[in-house]
């Protein structure tokens, strides 16, 4: 009986296997196999191992799990014979990688097949190691490599010379002892092992600065001159490609002569007259030469300057990019990239080929053109080119789109010569791609817009034309109502006409109509809609004939299943209703955004943006910022979102969001903002969170509230942005008062504070290696609900506390409000303290007494503690 | 470095895959799928790189396969079309005008010229009639083994009637 041909054959199951018509019989045919496989494993089958090793190998290939054949492997690696070793070493390479543990077993079989005295059972282990070897095993077998880099027969040397490629970047400790081996391959005849050589040789020069000195003082003779010796050989058959001697060889030769002429003047001198041979006379009418040429304009760009041979590769990359061949233009768009650095000049002669480029059907040559226009780019450019991308914009596919727009944005943020010409080109952008348009460059668009104040006029005339003939795009539809909302009188008026634009005449109802259809079209997100609900209200102050009007599209929404538009409408329409009198303060004007805190935190948080502006739809455009551990005093104030997101997410949204929702509150900061102008983009940020949705209050059955030192305005934010079902008392003055009034239920019913209860002790409430916290207690007559506390926080520890926030948290029963702190800076040592005064209501006075659940920050040398703790030692009957 | 070595026919079906660099067998799979979704789908006239997560990715077509090799950035894709136009003419010198059907049934065999050819991801030998000869050599180290097998078999069939 003959082993080889009984059972069924490999072919026999692959024919089956192509027989399938469908895959569930493939699967059926695979199991089968793999049934039959496993049984002959079991019975440890010597005589089929080989023909099942190759069945699992094809099983492999067609994507069905084939570990229980890995053993296998090993197994047929340790038999003798080479047909078995062969297709063992072969199943090795293809059912395992470098990280499965199973492939340690092998190591020792490596080891002994490397001295095995048949030189292809050597030539098999070499390969399985050159592909698969993992750290360990290259250390394990790296001094047999070694030894067979001087091996007879040179099949075997050049194979270790590869396998050395890998040891070395596995463990790149051990590049030092293959130094030599390595150069003494540098001056063999046999083509294979020159190849192998030379690879090596640049691959350790990679990973050791000691090789490199090495080749460049003992070995750059001799690689000029066998690579003159090539250029200029006669034909020769075994190694000719398109009548060039090995261009393979050429190419490796040139890559590790520009590794070593890298930052090495007298290096590179003696490479120059080879690489001007090779640069004129390799055949440019095939792909080999042009492979040759490609690879010597890169040595020559790279290695230190010789001008006149830089003007050579120069030329030769013009060639390039007026082929017809793709391939060949694509090298050349590639290597222009890289020859920019060199020789600016230069590339920019061959702009116009590289515009044309970008607009090439060819995906591949487009990005890489694109990539290149991008840096070609500077001041005196900027204008033709943008113009020319733009028109591109409208006709070119739709996956390439978000690439160039988000290129063409970055180079119009870079390079504007002046505001008009940046918001016209973000206009058209806008109007031509504004689904591509990234979140944070609209929001840095309308920072822009907002900074010029002489183009406000102009902006929102040209965002509505725009509007009108499309409202396609989500992002001008948001740029454009954020923009009428702001500015829609400027729009009615043609106030600051500009002498380039015709006038329009757009009424007070177009405008409102503009809003109503952004806040009506079927694919607008509940960003746009949220957007336009301020911009209605806005118009509603700025166009008092279309109040009415205005209120009505506002009202539509009250029913809104999404909370965030629900809770706008009702506010809103409460705000158009009831409180004219506040109206147009509230609705002012947006201050100036500040460009410099923008980018700032552009800059500093671009993924964080990213990731927050990409986010589900349901990422609500208030003042939901989450709290930033470190981050600046914008963000401290959300107290609501403190307890559930301490992540340190300083994330560059937070500010792009306040833009959206900072339209309702900013003109509430002014009244405000003369109270405390330093607080005053704290304010406006609490204020945002008017909306927030009750997602961020309803976890906690007790609501975490706190407040900050002198800044009176903020406790009546904090105030505002409770849900409706908390009422607050509040004990803030004037202005602030007449906030709470914007929203019905809010009112402010609280006595004044008076400080002649009856008296109670003082309590040690917390207390901690650094810090101390005392309650004093009392009464104000006539409620024994209520209860005043004054907090005293002391410093025990010898640093000063720098951002020191109290907050505090109460059971349903009880009803807290904190009154801003004296300080946010707590002396060391005891030498000062911080005093804030705390009011709880006991809904349940006599029945249950006080508890009180606490939270310190504060930054100890910029760094942020937090203490917590829970105080359950109130006097009774409080 | 070449980190991998794809062989995908037209309508999909891998034919050959060799990694040099490590990919699990999750990635593995999601490599063919999206690369050959890329190559497939490209028009005749374009340029044989795509770039892919980073990497470029050199393909070219022979007949009714799609021979692809994923390299770095900064690699000389001209060559690597030399290297698969190198690869192409060994199996077609071996098998005789080489077919897909040739790689099908005889895929170990294309995988041995492969190895003799690919080590560690860089080019080992650039002249065809040596990668013939060594395979050629192994092949008959092979037969002279069945030959042995397949006697001593016989021996045995006959001692044992």
């Amino acid at each position: 009986m003959n082993p080889f041909s009984s059972g069924t054959r490999l072919r026999d199951m692959i024919r089956s296997i192509r027989a399938c018509k469908t895959a569930a019989e493939e699967r059926a045919v695979v199991r089968k196999e793999c049934a039959a496989i496993r049984a002959a494993i079991n019975e440890n089958d010597h005589d089929y191992r080989h023909r099942n090793l190759a069945k699992l190998m094809f099983i492999h290939m067609l994507g069905y799990p084939t570990h229980f054949g890995q053993m296998e492997c090993l197994k047929s690696i340790a038999s003798s014979g080479f047909p078995e070793k062969r297709i063992g070493y072969l199943g090795l390479m293809l059912l395992l990688d470098e990280r499965q543990e199973v492939l340690m077993l092998v190591t020792n079989s490596l080891k002994q097949d490397l001295n095995h005295t048949n030189q292809y059972i050597v030539g098999l282990a070499l390969c399985a190691l050159g592909n698969i070897c993992s750290a360990e095993m290259a250390r394990d077998l790296a001094p047999e490599v070694e030894r067979l880099m001087q091996f007879r027969d040179p099949n075997i040397r050049k194979k270790a010379a590869l396998c050395s490629i890998r040891i070395i970047k596995k463990v790149p400790d051990l590049a030092e002892n293959f130094i030599n081996p390595a150069a003494a391959l540098l001056k063999e005849k046999h083509h294979g092992v020159l190849i192998t050589g030379i690879q090596l040789c640049t691959d350790l020069c990679k990973v050791s600065t000691e090789a490199l000195e090495y080749f460049r003082k003992k070995c750059l003779e001799g690689l000029v001159k066998t690579l003159r010796d090539l250029v200029n050989s006669p034909y020769a058959p075994e190694y000719d490609i398109a009548g060039i001697t090995d261009p393979f060889l050429h190419i490796r030769l040139l890559k590790l002569l520009r590794v070593l002429g890298q930052g090495d003047e007298d290096a590179s001198d003696c490479m120059n007259d080879i690489l001007a041979q090779v640069a004129t006379k390799t055949e440019s009418n095939k792909n080999a030469g042009n492979a040759i040429l490609y690879e010597c304009v890169e040595t020559i760009m790279s290695i230190e300057d010789n001008g006149g041979l830089r003007v050579l590769a120069i030329n030769i990359l013009g060639r390039f990019l007026s082929n017809r061949d793709n391939n060949i233009r694509y090298v050349a768009l590639n290597m222009l990239m890289k020859a920019i650095t060199v020789d600016a000049q230069a590339v920019q002669r061959h702009r116009a080929t590289i515009l044309e480029c970008v607009k090439d059907s060819d995906a591949s040559i487009r990005k890489r053109a694109l990539e290149l226009v991008y840096v070609l780019v500077n001041e005196t450019n900027v204008k033709p080119l943008i113009k020319e991308l733009i028109d591109y914009l409208e006709i070119s596919d739709q996956e390439f789109k978000a690439d160039l727009t988000a290129k063409i944005c970055s180079i119009v943020e870079k390079f504007s010569p002046n505001k008009i010409w940046y918001i016209d080109q973000m206009l058209k952008v806008l109007t031509e791609a504004g689904n591509f348009v990234k979140d944070e460059v609209w929001h840095a668009l309308i920072v822009v817009i907002s900074n010029a104040s002489d183009l406000h006029g102009y902006t929102v005339r040209a965002l509505y034309r725009a509007f009108q003939t499309s409202t396609e795009q989500e992002s001008l539809v948001r740029v454009a109502v954020w923009c009428i909302g702001e500015y829609g009188d400027m729009l009615v008026n043609n106030v600051g006409m500009l002498n380039i634009e015709d006038p329009i005449t757009v009424t007070d109802s177009d405008a409102v109509d503009a809003v109503e259809v952004a806040i009506k079209r079927d694919c607008t997100d509940l960003t746009t809609k949220a957007m336009a609900m301020i911009a209605l209200l806005k118009l509603s102050s700025r166009f008092p004939s279309c109040s009415e009007r205005i209120r009505d599209i506002i009202l539509q929404h009250k029913g809104n299943l999404v909370l965030e538009l629900q809770q706008r409408s009702i506010e809103f329409n409460s705000i158009i209703e009831k409180h004219q009198n506040i109206r147009s303060a509230l609705v002012e004007r947006m201050p100036v955004l500040d460009e410099a805190t923008f980018s700032g935190r552009r800059a500093g948080s671009l993924p964080a943006t990213l990731s927050t502006s990409n986010g589900t739809s349901l990422n609500l455009p208030n003042g939901v910022a989450k709290p930033a551990a470190a981050a600046a005093p914008l963000v401290d104030l959300l107290d609501l979102n403190s307890d559930d997101a301490p992540a340190p997410s300083s994330s560059g949204g937070d500010f792009l969001q306040d833009l959206l929702g900072v339209d309702l509150s900013s003109a509430s900061v002014q009244p405000v903002a003369s109270h405390a102008p330093k607080a005053g983009t704290d304010v406006l940020l609490d204020l945002l969170s008017i909306g927030t949705p009750a997602q961020s209050n309803s976890s906690p059955p007790d609501i975490l509230s706190s407040s900050k030192d002198n800044k009176l305005p903020v406790s009546t934010s904090d105030g505002l942005s409770r849900p409706p079902s908390q009422p607050v008392h509040t004990t803030s003055s004037g202005g602030a008062a007449s906030m709470m009034d914007l929203l019905d239920g809010f009112v402010s019913n609280s006595p004044k504070p008076e400080e002649n209860g009856p008296a109670y002790p003082s309590v040690v409430a917390y207390e901690s290696s650094s810090l101390t916290l005392t309650f004093s207690f009392s009464k104000p007559p006539g409620n024994p609900q209520t209860t005043m506390i004054q907090a005293t926080f002391t410093n025990l520890s010898p640093n000063v506390f720098t951002d020191f926030i109290f907050q505090a948290a109460v059971p349903k029963f009880l009803q807290l409000h904190l009154d801003p702190a004296s300080g946010n800076t707590l002396p060391a040592s005891g030498s000062g303290s911080i005093t804030q005064n705390l009011r709880v209501t006991n809904s349940q006075h006599g029945k249950k007494s006080l508890v009180m659940r606490i939270r310190i920050a504060y930054k100890l040398n910029n760094k942020d503690m937090l203490e917590e703790g829970q105080i359950n030692n109130f006097p009774r009957d409080l | 470095m070449i980190h991998f070595v794809l062989l995908i026919s037209r309508q999909g079906k891998v034919r050959l895959t060799k990694w040099y660099s490590p990919y699990s067998q999750k990635e593995r799979t999601k490599v063919i799928r999206e690369l050959s979704g890329v190559m497939l789908t490209r028009g005749p006239k374009l340029c044989n790189f795509v770039e892919w997560r980073g990497y470029k990715v050199v393909y070219k077509r022979y007949a009714s396969l799609y021979f692809c090799m994923c390299i770095d950035q900064d690699d000389n894709e001209l060559e690597i079309l030399e290297i698969i136009h190198h690869f192409v003419e060994i199996l077609d010198r071996y098998f005789g005008s080489v077919c897909e059907l040739d790689l099908i049934f005889n895929f170990h065999k294309a995988y041995y010229i492969l190895d003799e050819i690919l080590i560690a991801g860089e080019l080992q030998e650039s002249s065809k009639k040596t990668v013939a000869r060594l395979i050629a050599a192994q092949d008959s180290l092979v037969e002279t083994a069945k030959e042995q097998a397949s006697s001593i078999s016989n021996i045995i069939a006959q001692a044992t009637k």
